[in-house]
């Protein structure tokens, strides 16, 4: 991978709740000369830069200082207190991950008064949670239930709530929340709020009263939730969980009448080994296509196949308008969008809908899958459709909104029957008792067969983008793609800056256009000299800047395509993926992803012959032809920020 | 119950003509007019008592972004229970304050003041705007003020909406920021990031008021009054079982038996000082001082008579810290509910020697762990009754059990 910088949340935010200053001071602590002060842990000297928190100052000389509220991802909080220590001179004990140090200090970290601190402080919190520990989706994952280990916890000292108080809210098909295990971390908050800008959840009420909550109270089905899932993925405790659909998906194995098959999505296989205890960023393609048999599935399906399939129908898309734009003149919704993302797509619903149209009318790959087995595949196999049950392995709890909408229904039948996260299906293949990394690999089933590359990196930031230029530049070119970019590796679409704009200008144009295209656009000669504009976005707090820009007239509305994504990181940081999450995480499952494509035989999605074969068998008038239109095309809703 | 504002003694701002502060603050260059609070040795009125002119100091050196400026504050949320003296000052010597807020505005390069008014207080406003008003008009707020060039400086007023921690600066300012009001990591310090992350300084009313008399009559008078480490004098509240509560000024260092002398309530069991937050003095202790260096109080004074049920007093006092809590810290927030609970077991009769040490045990917790000065001295109370009263307070488990163990 190339340089892999990671654009942390907020520097020029706008004000949020929660502390919105940054961790440096003095402010421009960075610059000061020399930069360094000395500190001495539990006897320990080490030298840290000014302005270092004292909680990464402790992990330099390996001292370990417990946290709660804190997040890699997050703005410091300091609000839980688990982190305290003791700092010479002062009065109180100091939060750890908000204390800056700035001159020399001498520090504590286990004195009876900070064990006695940290034991209270989390005797406080399970005071008021409430839950058993065997009956929570995070049993074994819960960062409460190891500081209770850690802290000794043998009674409750201050007492423990036994009997619910706050109703689950399980009105969204995505994010679960069960207040009743909330320990006002916060982190949802700052996750939504500030990661996301979002903005859904926030505290409200006072003292003992307090909770996170939402607008109005509302459940979280009516109000702006974009279903992108991060808040799970920060939970500390089980409060906030997926809405899991397992058990009808075991339903649905074990009913013999049912031919259920799998399709997976490029991030979890790069990701579900963390919950086998693996390391981040080891691929675990093979293993799960054979866990996924033997825990009983039909068939599985790679959903590369139809993200290459996305690539030519969104790829086509974009040619017509910009076709309709420069040769016909006509007023032409640009940039396009892509719609591969459901928190991007009902993100843009709710906060930009007069954007709407820029939005590509191609469905996500998940969709187009569900759409094609219950269409084609069922003929072929000659399955009933009503007997085909479709699940779908997603790092995503948005996708579980997505093959909900009503909309999604183009075969005659739910597109998509069940979304998955990677976690459920990690406990599902527990529950089965496979242990995934020991298992022999294995391929996935035809008709698909094993995808390209260039549908593998849909599941970084980026990815689409260079699987979608891999595509246009050489069907517009003529020229192959690995000619102008070494190993065909577009690399300025690639890394973990928040924003990216490529500007690729178009010398030379072929001389035919392919025939699975030509009545769309008869010749490429309108794009000779044209400097094509390309952006990228994950996570929609820079989605938001960019909308912004768009709508101020800025660079990015002179962009001919953007990809968007919901999440941090892309589909590899989705909030359907295992649980911690930290940008080391994520860049290790990127580059994971990114080894699976360099790996791959076929890397560009126009080569993939199991899509050119569809377009032979079945979509035979070509890319966003008529059957095309019905089946992988989709239209959205203009939501709004006011909801009932 | 008598009228409580009615002022006891005389006031030393009576004796301030308005204007001659701020006169002498022009005068001076800006390091001189800092030395000269300096040499006060005055310190932050508003219970905290830290000093005001390192406060100023490092407000003045601290840099501003560019586009933005300095802001001083003037913090009239007087919040604390018991405490009503800021109200006569808003209501009696709003110039003084005014003026003291112009001055702190010379000395530290501030453009634009606020007055964070509690949200009670909101009958005070339209008096308030007046007197801006006529600043104005007379030149002392506004362009070049008292005609030196570049000394711009306005004042606005904004107005508290009831929470209680909004009188902790930090919060005061996510306040202003149109936030939920919850107090900040501290470091870094308003003074260097304070409102809209500007230097910023937060000033109690009366520190104001105090710093216009400092300059009006000089430091050395203000540094004489008072004891050694806590100079000048300072407004009380007295309320309570006394025969005249009221505002009354003394100079600090007098110990609680001459003020209760002044407020008639020597027979008076146990003394509040310092409002909720503060400690609860018993009898035996009242030759204790009112000063920084002993019992310290931002001029709250609540007597409690004979009569008085301690425990009672301590529920009244935890009832209001569950209340008031912003819900932002774990110690805070489920700490307080722990206490009164605990309160409430021992009214009942219900709670074990053992769970009692438990509960002193967590209020140290609550004084060292908590993340602002609410949670650190919201536990004072109970736990200065506790220290004080066991009769009263462990009377009922040995009541309930019968009289034996």
């Amino acid at each position: 991978m190339s340089t892999v910088k990671e654009t942390r949340p907020g520097t020029d935010r706008a004000p949020v709740s929660q502390n919105p200053r940054p961790l440096t001071y003095p402010p421009d602590a960075s610059q000061s000369i020399g930069g360094e002060v000395s500190v001495q842990i539990d006897g320990q000297d080490v030298k840290v830069p000014i302005g270092t928190s004292l909680l990464d100052a402790a992990k330099k000389v390996g001292v370990h200082i417990p946290t709660l509220c804190h997040h890699p991802d997050l703005r410091v909080a300091g609000v839980c207190r688990v982190c305290v220590v003791e700092v010479e001179g002062q009065r109180t004990l100091q939060a750890a991950c908000a204390y800056p140090v700035t001159s020399p200090l001498k520090v504590h970290t286990h004195t009876r008064k900070v064990r006695q601190a940290r034991r209270h402080v989390v005797d406080l919190m399970l005071s008021t949670h409430c839950g058993e520990c065997y009956s929570c989706k995070r049993n074994n994952n819960c960062e409460l239930q190891k500081l209770a280990r850690e802290y000794g916890v043998d009674f409750f000292r201050f007492g423990h709530v036994k009997a619910s108080r706050i109703p689950k809210d399980e009105s969204s098909y995505s994010v679960v929340r069960d207040m009743d295990k909330c320990i006002l971390c916060r982190r949802c908050v700052r996750t939504c709020i500030d990661l996301q800008e979002v903005g859904v959840l926030e505290a409200i009420g006072r003292g003992h009263e307090t909770r996170i909550s939402t607008y109005l109270d509302k459940a979280l089905a009516d109000v702006v939730c974009i279903n992108c899932g991060q808040c799970i993925n920060r939970c500390p405790t089980g409060a906030l969980h997926a809405n899991d659909t397992s058990d009808e998906v075991w339903r649905a194995i074990d009913d013999p009448t049912k031919h259920v098959v799998i399709q997976t999505a490029p991030s979890p296989r790069a990701a579900i080994g963390e919950c086998f205890g693996l390391e981040p960023g080891v691929p675990m393609t093979g293993q799960l296509n054979t866990a996924l048999k033997l825990a009983g599935f039909d068939k599985v399906f790679d959903t590369n196949f139809t993200a290459d399939l996305t690539i030519l129908e969104e790829g086509t898309e974009l040619l017509v308008r910009l076709h309709d734009a420069l040769v016909k003149k006509q007023p032409t919704a640009l940039p396009q969008f892509t719609s591969c993302s459901p928190g991007w797509v009902k993100y843009l619903e709710h906060f930009h809908p007069e954007y709407i149209p820029n939005l590509s009318s191609a469905k996500s790959p998940q969709q187009m899958f569900g759409a094609v087995i219950k269409t084609w595949y069922a003929q072929r196999n000659g399955i009933d459709p009503k007997d085909i049950v479709t699940v779908a392995l997603m790092p995503c709890s948005a996708k579980k909104f997505e093959c909900n909408r009503p909309e999604m229904d183009s075969s005659g039948f739910k597109d998509v029957d069940f979304g998955l996260t990677t976690r459920e299906m990690a406990q599902m293949i527990q529950e089965a008792g496979i242990h995934l990394p020991s298992l022999a690999k294995s391929g996935f089933d035809d008709p698909f067969g094993d995808a390209t590359g260039s549908g593998v990196i849909f599941g970084a930031t980026g990815g689409v983008m260079e699987a979608a230029l891999r595509t246009v530049i050489e069907l517009v070119t003529g020229l192959k793609v690995e000619k102008l970019f070494e190993h065909a590796n577009i690399v300025s679409v690639r890394g973990f800056e928040g924003v990216r704009l490529i500007e690729l200008p178009i010398t030379q144009v072929a001389s035919e256009v392919p025939e699975i295209i030509r009545k769309h656009v008869p010749s490429f000669d309108f794009l000779k000299g044209v400097t094509l504009k390309v952006a990228v976005a994950h996570g929609t707090a820079n989605a938001k800047r960019v909308m912004e820009d768009i709508r101020a007239g800025g660079p990015f509305s002179e962009c001919h395509f953007i990809e968007f994504m919901g999440c941090p990181g892309g589909c590899l940081g989705g909030g359907g993926q295992p649980i911690p999450t930290s940008p080391e995480i994520r860049q290790a499952r990127a580059k994971a992803i990114y080894a699976e494509d360099a790996g791959s035989a076929v890397r560009k999605s126009h080569e993939n012959p199991a899509v050119l074969r569809l377009y032979t068998e079945f979509l035979t008038d070509g890319p966003c032809g008529h059957k095309s239109h019905e089946l992988l095309h989709t239209h959205y809703t203009a939501r709004g920020k006011h909801i009932g | 119950m008598t009228v409580i504002d009615s002022r006891r003694t005389p006031l030393t701002f009576d004796s301030i003509v308005p204007g001659t502060g701020l006169a002498v603050a022009l005068k001076l260059s800006r390091a001189d007019l800092i030395a000269t609070v300096a040499a006060s040795n005055l310190r932050g009125r508003g219970g905290a008592g830290f000093p005001t002119a390192t406060k100023w100091n490092l407000a003045a050196a601290a840099k501003v972004a560019e586009g933005e400026c300095k802001f001083v504050v003037c913090n009239a949320d007087e919040g604390e229970p018991g405490t009503f003296k800021d109200r006569v000052l808003l209501t009696e010597y709003a110039p003084l304050v005014f003026e003291g807020m112009t001055i702190a505005a010379r000395a530290v390069g501030a453009k634009r003041g606020i007055l964070y008014l509690r949200g009670e207080y909101v009958y005070l406003r339209p008096a308030l705007d007046a007197e801006l008003a006529r600043r104005r008009k007379d030149g002392v707020l506004g362009a070049a003020i008292g005609g030196v060039a570049g000394f711009d400086f306005d004042v606005e007023i904004r107005m508290g909406a009831g929470a209680y921690v909004c009188g902790e600066e930090t919060a005061l300012i996510e306040s202003l920021e149109g936030q939920r009001g919850e107090p900040r990591n501290r470091p870094p310090f308003p003074v260097d990031t304070g409102f809209r992350n500007q230097p910023t300084v937060v000033n109690n009313v009366e520190t104001l008021a105090a710093v216009t008399a400092i300059l009006a009559k000089g430091p050395e008078f203000f540094r004489k009054l008072g004891s050694e480490r806590s100079a000048g004098f300072k407004l009380f509240s007295v309320s309570g079982d006394c025969d005249a509560p009221g505002v009354y000024e003394f100079p600090l260092g007098l110990t609680l038996r001459e003020l209760l002398e002044q407020a008639g309530g020597t027979d008076a069991k146990a003394v509040q000082v310092g409002g909720a937050s503060g400690v609860c003095v018993p009898a035996a202790q009242f030759g204790r001082r009112i000063a920084f260096e002993d019992v310290a109080t931002g001029g709250s004074i609540i007597v409690f008579g004979p009569h008085r049920d301690m425990l009672a007093v301590a529920k009244n006092f935890m009832e209001f810290f569950c209340e008031e809590s912003c819900g932002q810290c774990t110690p805070c927030r489920e700490g307080n509910a722990k206490l009164l609970e605990g309160i409430r077991m021992l009214e009942r009769g219900e709670c074990s020697t053992a769970y009692l040490r438990e509960l002193r045990l967590l209020g140290e917790t609550m004084q060292l762990a908590s993340k602002c000065g609410l949670g650190q001295s919201s536990p004072n109370a109970f736990l200065s009754i506790v220290e004080h009263f066991p009769d009263e307070v462990l009377g009922r488990s040995l009541a309930a059990a019968g009289g034996t163990r």
